[in-house]
């Protein structure tokens, strides 16, 4: 007969689980309520799970005191991993999930916020990216992954529209290609390391100096094929435009932003100790995977007529962008990389919010998709404010200073200059100046040309004052990102330099 | 108030353009040149405070924006920025007084005062990064005067000028960024600070990296050949007030930057290039003016013409001594005020006959006598008659480059003369002869609104053109010191001996100073 074992409730450290806990037990909460009295509406889901949010928000800041006095904080037999970045990446993700969660208090009502279940669901997304990012065991991001990406797929079902149905079952059979390559690589390191932690597998393959090279390369490579779907590197892209286009444009801002960042500390965590042994082959593979990325789908963005596929495009270029900072490796360019997402959270989902609060029940008469270019053609003679904080968003993407964005452009491209990374410098410049003309497409249509008649009516048609909030808070972090720079940055820098990335 | 009188020149035009937003339509032009005039005063009063005698930064303010990456907001001027921001407020001034645009004039005059906002900006500001943000700033108001006002063309030389200067500027940061991490390496500590910059000796190949991803920044802005392309398209579509702020301000952003970043940051590199670059700018002399001579529409002409001014700017610039450098600098201004007049007397004929072909004017000095008197003396101006504004500066250009090569300078000079032939004829085309097209003899003279533009143009082009010294000299004390720090960083023996000492030459006061 077995020993029983041991365990004090000390050791376990349960209050790691916290943050998730408490988006887990909203969802829950959401349900029993939704047993006990139907029909709510959807202002009273909004609201609960808005709450939920901040607690779990206020967590996260007391994890965050607590790492920059003690340092890390294990749990769970050091399954869970509190450090800095988790805790950064955690907070992006729920302040992302607060500014998100109030669009759904549109003035038209749409299918998907009559249900409970998408509220629940939201919570259980968030839950899962947190535990994704809080460990560095696999299987746990595996779950973590696998949770939210399925409660990702029903959210983006329920808005209701053949394309959105094409766009879940899309999205679904590719990330289940993904979640089997993600399988298939952490089996690979496994064989060869004898553990699913990172860091344990990260000792092994030091100690024995690569010698299993071979195997390395084949985790590695299915591993990155995992993550360039998730974070729609090129080219494992083709799925975003048609996802981000069937989605609603809230979700599809959300999208882009909030697994992203999840991804991102998943991904540092995997590639950073392999770049840093000095396995060339794989710098070789990142620093192609990026430029491409970064090229390739500004390149494809130019030529796109309808301003939500733009702007999916526009949102991959920007993950290769940032993808950059895994290449680099420096303290400078991950804590640029965490820098470059919290200011493109805002102007992103500012500028997704602006479509948003422009969307018309049924498609234009002779248009074939929501959010054509002609859509916004002399938005300023009709609608001056909303065109203005439309220019004001695509400005900051296009990395004009004094707005946000910039300054996370310049501080990336600052840390590829002080690793010595000349070129790519250079590259992500210049892809700077190729993304210039795309967001100043739109721009010369808000601002130069003439309006189309009969299509004043569907400007705003999807505003209330939540909305309008959402798109005011984007642009005051836009507009006065410049004094939030660096006391964030000296924030990331802590975090990120203590978490010894 | 004085400690922060370059802060409120910034942000004042900018308050005002937001409080503007408010102001009912048909008072908004009033209120447009009340607070444009109030703007020149307080620049004015920039000039009475300021010291002549010194050479170093004045009015400096600094305040930490990101001090965790060595960005601070730092300004200051001196004699070579001094009259750069003057010139600055007023052409906006001048700019919305004479306005004659009357669609949408509102959203025109909002967009002008943001416009001298970043104008200010660029030329007070001392971090490099504070520049480049009023650099960037500047391109949005411009495309939005090009691309709204402009002609049938608009959109597209709204864009191509948007996304040259964007693409030259970010090779230019990416520039600001190795500068930053070289300050970074030397002293540990991150500076975007162009005055802590100066201290700076970088190794000659470095040098000459960076100085050529600055250049590209700058090149495309003044425009240098062959990057002026976007230019003739630009001023060709622009409305007459986009034009003249383009040609008198903005175009003087890429100069100035040679001043204040390329000659003071890369003395060696600047001794190394200065040959090529002297030979692009000669090339764009003698090209822009045969071009200019070809075309058919007054605007162009008036264009191309201060694009092969622009040249003896540059050539100017890259004599690296003090009697070139100072100018250059003066040849700015006076490029400002004369190519600026110049539009705006195109705009003039422009608003009455809505055409700028040549062939369709013909003796209008019988017409419109003022109106001809004025060009004449403008065109004069242009042309670089002496005892008028463009003399002097082109002058001590040449003056300037001469001492580098004398052969160089035969060609530059000659070309200038016969840059003259282009001028003359389009005046000829214009004014003399008979009036041959019916329409041109019901053409009214200038009338009171356009002479309060041209007037105070005039005046100066032919006081600074008699009598320089209250400009040239301030100018000159600050350029002094720029050639010296040249000549003190100066590392190879050929650089040391293009760029001279000046602490021999008695002024010995002028480098102290400096340090």
């Amino acid at each position: 007969m077995l020993e029983p074992i041991n365990v004090s409730m000390a050791s376990l450290n349960v209050a790691t689980l916290a943050p998730m806990l408490i988006a887990i037990i909203g969802a829950l909460a959401i349900l029993v309520i939704d047993l006990a009295k139907e029909g709510l509406h959807k202002s009273f889901y909004v609201m609960v799970a808005l709450l939920f949010l901040l607690l779990d928000l206020g967590t996260l800041v007391e994890f965050g005191g607590v790492f920059l006095k003690n340092g890390t904080v294990l749990g769970f037999f050091d399954v869970m991993l509190m450090d800095g970045i988790a805790i950064l990446s955690q907070i992006i993700i729920v302040a992302g999930s607060m500014l998100f969660i109030p669009l759904a208090l549109t003035s038209k009502r749409f299918h998907e916020y009559n249900y409970p279940e998408y509220f629940a669901l939201f919570l259980f997304m968030i839950a899962g990216f947190q535990f994704m990012v809080a460990t560095d065991n696999l299987i746990l991001v595996f779950v973590g992954l696998e949770t939210a990406s399925l409660a990702l797929y029903t959210l983006i079902a329920l808005h209701n529209r053949s394309k959105s149905f094409e766009a879940a079952v899309k999205y679904f059979t590719m990330g289940a290609l993904a979640a089997g390559f993600y399988a298939f690589g952490s089996m690979v390191l496994y064989a060869i390391s004898g553990s699913v932690e990172i860091n344990q597998i990260a000792t092994v393959l030091a100690e024995d100096h690569y010698s299993n090279i071979g195997f390395v390369l084949v985790g590695v490579v299915f591993m990155i094929a995992a993550f360039g779907f998730k974070l729609s590197m090129v080219p494992f892209h083709t799925w975003t435009p048609d996802v981000y286009e069937g989605s609603s444009a809230a979700l599809a801002g959300y999208m882009s932003i909030v697994p992203k960042i999840a991804a991102f500390v998943v991904a540092m965590r995997l590639f950073e100790f392999l770049v840093h042994s000095g396995v060339v082959w794989l710098q070789v593979i990142l620093y192609i995977g990026v430029v491409i990325t970064m090229t390739a789908s500004n390149i494809w963005a130019l030529v796109q007529t309808d301003v939500k596929r733009m702007l999916a495009y526009s949102s991959i270029s920007h993950a290769g962008f940032v993808m950059a900072a895994i290449l680099i490796g420096t303290t400078q360019a991950n804590s640029g990389l965490f820098l470059y997402w919290a200011l493109f959270s805002f102007t992103n989902l500012g500028a997704f919010t602006m479509l948003w609060v422009n969307r018309q029940k049924n498609l234009l008469p002779g248009q074939s998709s929501d959010h054509p270019y002609e859509k916004f053609s002399g938005m300023i003679k009709t609608m001056p404010m909303a065109a203005l904080m439309m220019a004001l968003f695509m400005l900051s993407l296009a990395g004009i200073p004094p707005f946000g964005l910039f300054w996370g452009k310049m501080y990336m491209i600052g840390s590829a200059v002080s690793a010595g990374y000349t070129v790519l410098a250079l590259i992500m410049a210049l892809n700077s100046a190729i993304a210039g003309y795309y967001y100043l497409k739109l721009i010369i249509f808000m601002f130069m040309k003439e309006p189309m008649v009969g299509y004043e009516k569907y400007y705003l048609m999807n505003a209330s004052l939540s909305l309008k909030t959402i798109i005011g808070i984007a642009a005051v972090g836009t507009i006065f990102a410049v004094f939030a720079v660096n006391p964030l940055l000296e924030v990331i820098t802590r975090f990120v330099y203590n978490s010894g990335y | 108030m004085l400690d922060h009188i370059l802060s409120i020149l910034i942000f004042f035009p900018a308050l005002a353009a937001m409080l503007g937003f408010v102001v009912a339509k048909d008072s908004i032009r009033a209120y447009g040149i009340t607070v444009a005039a109030i703007e020149f005063v307080l620049s004015l009063w920039l000039w009475y405070a300021y010291d002549p005698m010194s050479s170093g930064m004045q009015f400096m303010e600094s305040a930490p924006l990101i001090p965790a990456f060595g960005i601070n907001y730092l300004l200051g001027i001196d004699g070579i920025s001094l009259f750069i921001v003057i010139l600055s407020t007023f052409f906006t001034l001048i700019g919305i007084a004479s306005l004659t645009e009357t669609r949408r004039v509102k959203d025109m005059i909002i967009t002008l005062l943001f416009l001298e906002m970043t104008m200010v900006g660029v030329f007070a500001a001392l971090d490099a990064i504070v520049f480049y943000v009023f650099w960037e700033l500047s391109l949005v108001p411009m495309l939005y005067i090009i691309g709204a006002w402009g002609g049938p063309l608009r959109i597209y030389a709204s864009v191509k000028f948007f996304l040259y200067t964007f693409t030259g500027s970010l090779v230019m940061l990416v520039g600001m960024l190795f500068m930053a991490y070289f300050y970074y390496q030397a002293t540990g500590m991150w500076s975007f600070s162009i005055l802590e910059w100066y201290r700076l000796i970088l190794p000659e190949n470095f040098q000459l990296w960076l100085f050529a991803a600055f250049f590209l920044g700058f090149a495309i802005k003044v425009p240098m050949f062959p990057f002026h392309t976007w230019l003739p398209y630009a001023h060709g579509q622009a409305p007459t007030i986009g034009s003249v702020i383009l040609a008198a301000i903005l175009l003087k952003m890429g100069t100035y930057a040679f001043v204040r970043f390329s000659l003071p940051l890369f003395p060696d590199a600047s001794v190394f290039f200065m040959f090529p670059i002297a030979a692009i700018a000669i090339i764009m002399i003698i090209y822009t003016a045969m071009v200019a001579y070809a075309q058919e529409d007054i605007k162009q002409v008036v264009a191309y013409s201060s694009v092969s001014h622009m040249g003896v700017i540059i050539l100017g610039t890259f004599a690296l001594n003090v009697e070139g450098v100072s100018g250059s600098v003066f040849l700015m201004l006076a490029h400002g005020v004369v190519s600026g007049a110049l539009f705006l007397l195109v705009g003039v004929i422009y608003d009455r006959r809505h055409t700028k072909l040549m062939s369709e004017f013909g003796g209008l000095a019988s017409v419109m006598p003022r109106y001809a008197t004025i060009f004449g003396i403008m065109m004069m101006a242009s042309v670089g008659l002496p005892l008028t504004i463009n003399f002097v500066g082109e002058f001590l250009s040449l003056l300037g480059f001469y001492k580098q090569s004398h052969t160089y300078t035969l060609i530059a000079g000659t070309a200038i003369i016969v840059g003259a032939i282009y001028m003359l004829a389009a005046y000829k085309k214009m004014f003399f002869g008979n009036v041959t097209n019916e329409e041109n003899k019901k053409l009214k003279d200038v009338n009171k609104t356009e002479l309060i533009g041209l007037v105070p143009l005039v005046i100066l082009a032919i006081w600074l053109g008699v009598y320089p010294k209250p400009v040239l000299e301030p100018i000159n004390n600050s350029v002094e010191s720029v050639i010296q720090l040249m000549h003190d960083k100066a590392q190879s023996s050929e650089a040391k001996a293009r760029i001279p000492n000046l602490s021999d030459a008695g002024a010995m006061k002028l480098h102290q100073e400096a340090h």
